[in-house]
């Protein structure tokens, strides 16, 4: 006869749970209200954006996103922008889910104003934007509600360039060249490559051609990303976003690759 | 499935507010003095995130405190401990010793005993003794002060080599002969050193870079050895007599 | 104790538009012994007069550390600068946590200003009875405000509060266009010679009753490292080179006639040259 009530009726699973730790008697719990059932949470991202990839060069900040956000594998809307100024400063771009985004938009240009309206010559550089946003990030997932994004914060202020990573666990880094999402395992090999140790003396050019290589390849490589992309530099006269770009792709090569195009043998 | 708890009830796959960022910590305690070390690598799985995320910070002049787990969580603890201390230097005016330090934070992680800091902290420093303190602690806050410690990614490559080196273990005095209690720094910093060296080449999840921090006692005698230290930059803020001292090697970096 | 029929409820105007229970504690401020605060353009410096209730009791505390950026002196009631300095102190942290900057002296002045002008309005509450002295450095360089109970917060080049700060305005009035060029030692010594004027007849500045607080680079009178020029008080025997700067009333008088007696004579012979000597300047 087993000894622990808790076992009784169930299964054996002393290779699992050598020390009878589960299930672990609980009591019943009153801390939730009549209506907690009709309250939900985010548990997963429903239209979500792709990769942001972001790099540092001689004059600050290029950072670059596609417009298109999922829903699933349907490619649900395709001139979403994924890139947003904040303050003078600063950029920051999502990847993740795209209500979300828009929602910490709205936070941070609440903010934006209310720094503004003080009118006392002092402002949100991108470092204290990143330090708000990851705190806002924090607190969520601390109250298991998150934010299901991955961001990127860049900008420049008082000569320095900034460059910054957070996320939906409000996990923080920083680096000279970053990447959210697939372009974390794609495009961030060849920034690195093309980058770090040229982080003073890439011109606005050889930035834009990096951003725009790793983009191409991205769009080649993620079946969720789109030819239409926007970049964004930020530089000590301020911030400009550009219109949407297209990239010019060729696919003709896939005509020759055994079992995708056209059999002739 | 076989062999499995078949479950008749739908689940649904939650939100999981941890993660996992790799890289090793370790501290040593000396006689007079304390050294407390970090790798620099932060990653997830099998992305290196960045080459520099430091994993070890000042908190005062005698206590460095070293963080390892799950990053956002390493750092927001960092930052409340650091608010803390703080108020204590509000109230006191001058800056809380390793002891009760030690104590705060086993509080502050025993007050999220049910959703924990998911962080191992070293914390090391000198005592109000001027002894070296190593003091190491669990995710919700059990500790004691040892003479060392490591603690992360690579604790299980390092640990038994320092409980060999350090404390001797395994190794039989020359007959007549005892070992030594606390080792100079001169012998003790070769050691970290070496500990990340390996750990780099073993684990995947440890190298980019390498920081040391030495805290020395009122008048230590490992002072005129630091010094000379290449690349060494000294951290001290007050004239109180503890000095801090950071030194940074580079690790590998495949 | 005279009585207005208008004070009983700081809510209530009196016919002439004046809040009494405001003004009332205004008067609190005066009762506290004195403080000053000056500034140049490297730094800030707070001098407090600090009493004692007697020769068997410690002198009570007239400065406060906020945070490595900022510091206050008081007069007036030390328990409400006590209430109020926690909260600047919480603001000064919340703005390190939300944002990883040093909260703006400016926002932080405002941000008492605003709970002090709350009890001016409310029913039910009273005034701070205490005024305050902030000296702070951001990224526009050093600052001195003054706070007081009405809810009025100002800036200021050199200001003073409490008892008999008149006296030491006067000085400071005097004096202040100097304050921006001059060194760190030589506004100490403004500030210094301004809180003696607030001193009874027989008193003296000692090492017992002088408090500063400081903002900016160390000074070779100072014993102790300041990294990053963060605030700090000097008591005690620290207090002591800078107290051994200063000069006699008698000796700044008769400074004070040789430069007139010097500008007199450039003006006879009309080469209105600048004065060599910063410190015997006279302005205007």
């Amino acid at each position: 006869m087993d000894h622990f009530p808790t076992n009784w009726g169930r299964p054996r699973n002393d290779a699992i749970d050598a020390y009878g730790t589960y299930p672990i008697h609980s009591r019943p719990k009153n801390d939730q209200d009549a209506f907690s059932a009709g309250v939900q949470r985010t548990q997963q991202p429903i239209v979500t954006g792709t990769s942001v990839l972001a790099i540092k060069y001689k004059d600050g900040i290029m950072m670059a996103a596609d417009n298109l956000a999922s829903y699933g594998s349907l490619a649900r809307f395709k001139d979403v922008r994924r890139l947003h100024p904040v303050g003078d400063h600063t950029v920051i771009g999502a990847g993740g889910d795209m209500s979300d985004f828009q929602y910490l938009q709205t936070i941070l240009d609440e903010l934006t104003i209310s720094e503004f309206t003080a009118q006392d010559g002092h402002s949100l550089g991108p470092a204290e934007i990143h330090e708000y946003l990851a705190q806002v990030m924090y607190a969520r997932r601390s109250k298991m509600n998150p934010l299901w994004n991955s961001i990127l914060v860049g900008g420049v202020k008082d000569g320095k360039k900034f460059l910054s990573y957070v996320d939906l666990l409000g996990t923080t880094y920083s680096a000279s060249t970053l990447a959210t999402g697939y372009g974390g395992h794609i495009a961030q090999p060849l920034l690195r490559e093309a980058v770090e140790g040229r982080e003073d003396t890439l011109t606005e050019e050889q930035a834009l051609a990096i951003i725009e290589n790793s983009m191409r390849v991205l769009f080649y490589r993620d079946a969720r990303s789109l030819n239409k992309y926007q970049v964004a530099t930020i530089t000590a006269a301020g911030v400009s976003i550009s219109e949407s770009k297209h990239l010019e792709t060729s696919w003709s090569f896939a005509e020759g690759i055994r079992g995708y195009g056209a059999q002739t043998q | 499935m076989p062999g499995m708890v078949s479950t008749s009830q739908p689940t649904q796959q939650s939100f999981n507010p941890y993660t996992e960022n790799g890289g090793t910590i370790l501290a040593i305690a000396g006689a007079d003095f304390s050294v407390i070390a970090g790798d620099t690598r932060q990653s997830e799985g099998y992305s290196i995130q960045t080459r520099y995320a430091p994993k070890v910070f000042r908190l005062t002049d005698k206590a460095v405190l070293a963080v390892n787990g799950f990053a956002a969580d390493g750092n927001m603890f960092v930052k409340k401990v650091r608010q803390r201390l703080e108020w204590y230097r509000h109230a006191h005016a001058k800056d809380m010793p390793i002891r009760a330090i030690a104590r705060l934070i086993q509080t502050m992680l025993y007050a999220r005993r049910f959703f924990p800091y998911y962080v191992y902290n070293i914390l090391g420093g000198i005592e109000e003794d001027g002894t070296g303190a190593v003091y190491s602690f669990d995710p919700v806050g059990s500790y004691e002060r040892e003479a060392c410690r490591a603690a992360g990614a690579a604790q299980s490559l390092v640990q038994p080599f320092l409980d060999n080196q350090i404390y001797f273990k395994n190794q039989t005095p020359a007959p007549g002969t005892s070992f030594p209690k606390h080792l100079p720094l001169s012998t003790v910093l070769p050691l970290v050193i070496d500990s990340f060296t390996s750990a780099t080449e073993r684990h995947i999840e440890v190298g980019d870079g390498l920081e040391i921090y030495v805290v020395l006692a009122k008048g230590s005698t490992s002072l005129q050895g630091i010094t000379s230290i290449r690349g060494v930059q000294e951290l001290t803020a007050t004239s109180e007599g503890e000095r801090v001292f950071v030194i940074r090697r580079d690790l590998k970096k495949d | 104790m005279f009585r207005n029929t208008y004070d009983s409820d700081n809510t209530v105007f009196s016919p002439q538009g004046r809040l009494h229970q405001v003004e009332y504690a205004l008067e609190a401020v005066k009762q506290g012994s004195a403080a000053i605060g000056l500034r140049s353009k490297t730094h800030a410096v707070l001098l407090a007069l600090k009493r004692s209730t007697g020769e068997l009791a410690s002198y009570q505390q007239k400065m406060f550390r906020i945070d490595d950026h900022v510091g206050i002196a008081i007069a007036g009631l030390t328990s409400d600068a006590r209430v109020l300095s926690n909260f600047m102190r919480q603001q000064a942290m919340s703005s390190k946590m939300v944002f990883n900057r040093p909260i703006p002296v400016n926002r932080l002045v405002s941000s008492i200003a605003d709970k002090a002008q709350v009890n001016t309005q409310e029913y039910g509450r009273r005034p701070y009875g205490v005024g305050f002295l902030v000296i702070g450095q951001d990224n526009s360089g050093p600052h001195l405000y003054e706070f007081s109970p009405s809810g009025n917060s100002y800036e200021y080049y050199a200001m003073s509060i409490g008892a008999r700060s008149q006296s030491a305005k006067t000085y400071l009035e005097k004096h202040y266009e100097k304050f921006a060029d001059c060194s760190f030692e030589d506004l100490v010594r403004h500030g210094l010679h301004a809180l003696r004027e607030t001193l009874q007849q027989d008193k003296e500045l000692n090492v017992n009753n002088t408090s500063i607080g400081i903002i900016g680079p160390k000074s070779e009178h100072e014993k102790s490292e300041t990294p990053g020029g963060a605030f700090r008080i000097l008591e005690n025997e620290a207090v002591e080179p800078f107290l051994q700067t200063m000069r006699s009333k008698e000796e700044l008088k008769e400074e004070e006639r040789q430069a007139l007696d010097a500008s007199k004579a450039e003006e006879a012979t009309g080469t209105a040259a600048p004065a060599a000597d910063d410190d015997v300047q006279m302005s205007g």
